[in-house]
């Protein structure tokens, strides 16, 4: 094997090798996009009842965005919580003294993030399909295409996060789970993004999601892909993805200045 | 050859916000380190070792100077340097739920060792391991969590290795139990060795070398023995409260 690919790959088998003993850690990974699975399918079938026809397709688009923002949060989760399970095993020090470079340890976290998240959601994706009768795979192959736009989003944020956390240590942590639901309202999940005010639109279109879940509803509710959406949504993740590697690798040297490596954890 | 090369090293912090501009943690520092020798790094707390070790580790940049590691240098290319080399020290845990197993072939992959398991069974049947390697990290004895972080330095056969207070915390038969492992891997690998400790008598007996810091800078240096007869001392724990007081240097002065 590669040697950086060995590299990245002996990073991966340390969370591997975690959730391999630990069958809690599993379930936590499953247990909250299940429950919101459960409880927005209850609502969805509801809404549906309610008007049969338009119902039914506002439930759809309700339970496809319920799935799909579970992916970029899954995914920005994957991210950070992967690299904080680092420093709170005080593990950081051995890791930054090998030879892993700081990239094949942004790619491992990636790695660690897409594992996360297929453990997280597909079980909700089951649920939704079998309880509520909703295959988000009947959106065609394009939804692989939603899928990655939102996993790589979900890196930019995490890494933003990561980089606030070399910055200020454990105490920017909170932001590990919090963060990415700051971006809901803007991210026209569960509306259109010309439902929000003229002046706020500018920004609910630099976000790649809202990007995703306009062209969610395109394939949803008229059955044609947005491929316009979808480009925005990939040029949006891949300039968000240089500026956030930009800042982390900033705050990773400004670390190494600082001294605040070697003691991250406190 | 030299395994290192450390040429007026120095390292001030950057200034807290509303606090006075620091002073030097490390000023000027100059050594070489031979290969297959054991070299001791002493100084009383805040003497600079734990920042000395953090800059020849890559942790940490240097405020000036240069490091040369294994014909490396740090400032450019210090991941070629860093696949040589290797650092234990009792302040940096393991993932404690994992096996002894998985946290060594965790860092087999990240050095890229060949021959993985053959590596891992020769260091666990080495250090006595061989009991442990599928109990987690975590539910070890202070002594065999010590001979998990060797195994874990060794596992990439390092031509420079760096110790942090190897046998803090151990009691007298496991601690000598340690040194005399080290000394038998020294003399046996050609590897060179520079640890930090507080145990003077480890130091003695490991070290033909000695670095003594304070504030910063080496005060001075020589083998143990050399050091003991120039301050007129009978060991070198004396002489490093000589040092460490000041009483010493007065006199001399």
């Amino acid at each position: 094997m590669n040697p950086a690919l060995r590299r990245i790959w002996g990073l991966v088998y340390r969370h591997v090798a975690l959730y391999r003993r630990s069958w809690p850690r599993v379930v936590e990974l499953m247990y909250w996009p299940v429950l919101q699975m459960v409880v927005w399918g209850f609502i969805s079938s509801y809404i549906a009842g309610l008007t049969p026809g338009s119902g039914t397709l506002a439930a759809g688009a309700l339970l496809g965005a319920v799935l799909l923002w579970e992916v970029a949060l899954r995914s920005q989760m994957g991210f950070a919580l992967s690299f904080l399970e680092e420093i709170w095993s005080r593990n950081l020090g051995h890791v930054f003294v090998s030879p892993l470079r700081p990239r094949e340890l942004v790619a491992a976290l990636m790695s660690m993030s897409v594992l996360r998240t297929l453990v997280g959601v597909l079980p909700a994706m089951v649920l939704a399909w079998a309880f509520y009768g909703f295959g988000l795979f009947s959106l065609g192959p394009v939804i692989v295409a939603f899928f990655a736009a939102l996993l790589m989003m979900g890196w930019a944020v995490a890494m933003l996060v990561t980089a606030l956390i070399l910055r200020h240590g454990a105490g920017a942590e909170a932001l590990a789970w919090s963060v990415l639901f700051g971006l809901t309202p803007f991210s026209a999940v569960f509306y259109p993004v010309a439902v929000l005010p003229a002046w706020l639109q500018p920004v609910a279109l630099a976000i790649p999601a809202a990007h995703v879940f306009e062209g969610m509803r395109a394939a949803l509710l008229d059955g044609h892909v947005a491929w316009g959406h979808l480009a925005a949504a990939f040029a949006l993740d891949g300039m968000w993805l240089a500026i956030a590697a930009a800042v982390f690798m900033r705050q990773f040297e400004g670390a190494r200045v600082r001294g605040a490596l070697l003691n991250i954890g406190e | 050859m030299s395994a290192l090369i450390v040429e007026n090293l120095r390292k001030t912090y950057p200034p807290r916000r509303n606090a006075p501009p620091p002073r030097p943690a490390v000023d000027g520092l100059s050594f070489r380190l031979p290969m297959g020798e054991t070299w001791g790094l002493l100084g009383g707390n805040g003497a600079g070792k734990t920042t000395t070790i953090a800059m020849l580790l890559g942790l940490l940049v240097p405020s000036g100077g240069s490091i040369l590691a294994l014909g490396h240098d740090m400032a450019k290319d210090r991941f070629a340097a860093l696949a040589r080399m290797n650092f234990s020290s009792p302040y940096i845990a393991l993932p404690h739920r994992l096996s002894v197993a998985e946290n060594l072939r965790i860092y087999a992959h990240l050095y890229d060792v060949p021959d993985m398991e053959q590596r891992i069974a020769t260091l666990a049947t080495d250090l006595n391991l061989t009991e442990l390697l599928d109990r987690p990290a975590g539910d070890l004895s202070a002594g065999q969590k010590t001979r998990v972080a060797l195994a874990k330095a060794l596992i990439n056969r390092p031509a420079l290795l760096l110790l942090d207070e190897p046998t803090a915390s151990l009691d007298p038969d496991t601690g000598d139990w340690v040194r005399g492992w080290l000394e038998r891997y020294s003399a046996e690998s050609g590897c060179a060795i520079l640890l930090a400790s507080h145990n003077m008598a480890e130091v003695e007996r490991l070290c033909g070398h000695v670095l003594m810091l304070k504030e910063g800078r080496i005060l001075d240096q020589g083998s143990p023995a050399v050091l003991t007869a120039r301050y007129g001392r009978e060991d070198l724990e004396q002489v490093f409260l000589d040092i460490a007081r000041g009483t010493r240097a007065e006199t001399m002065a």
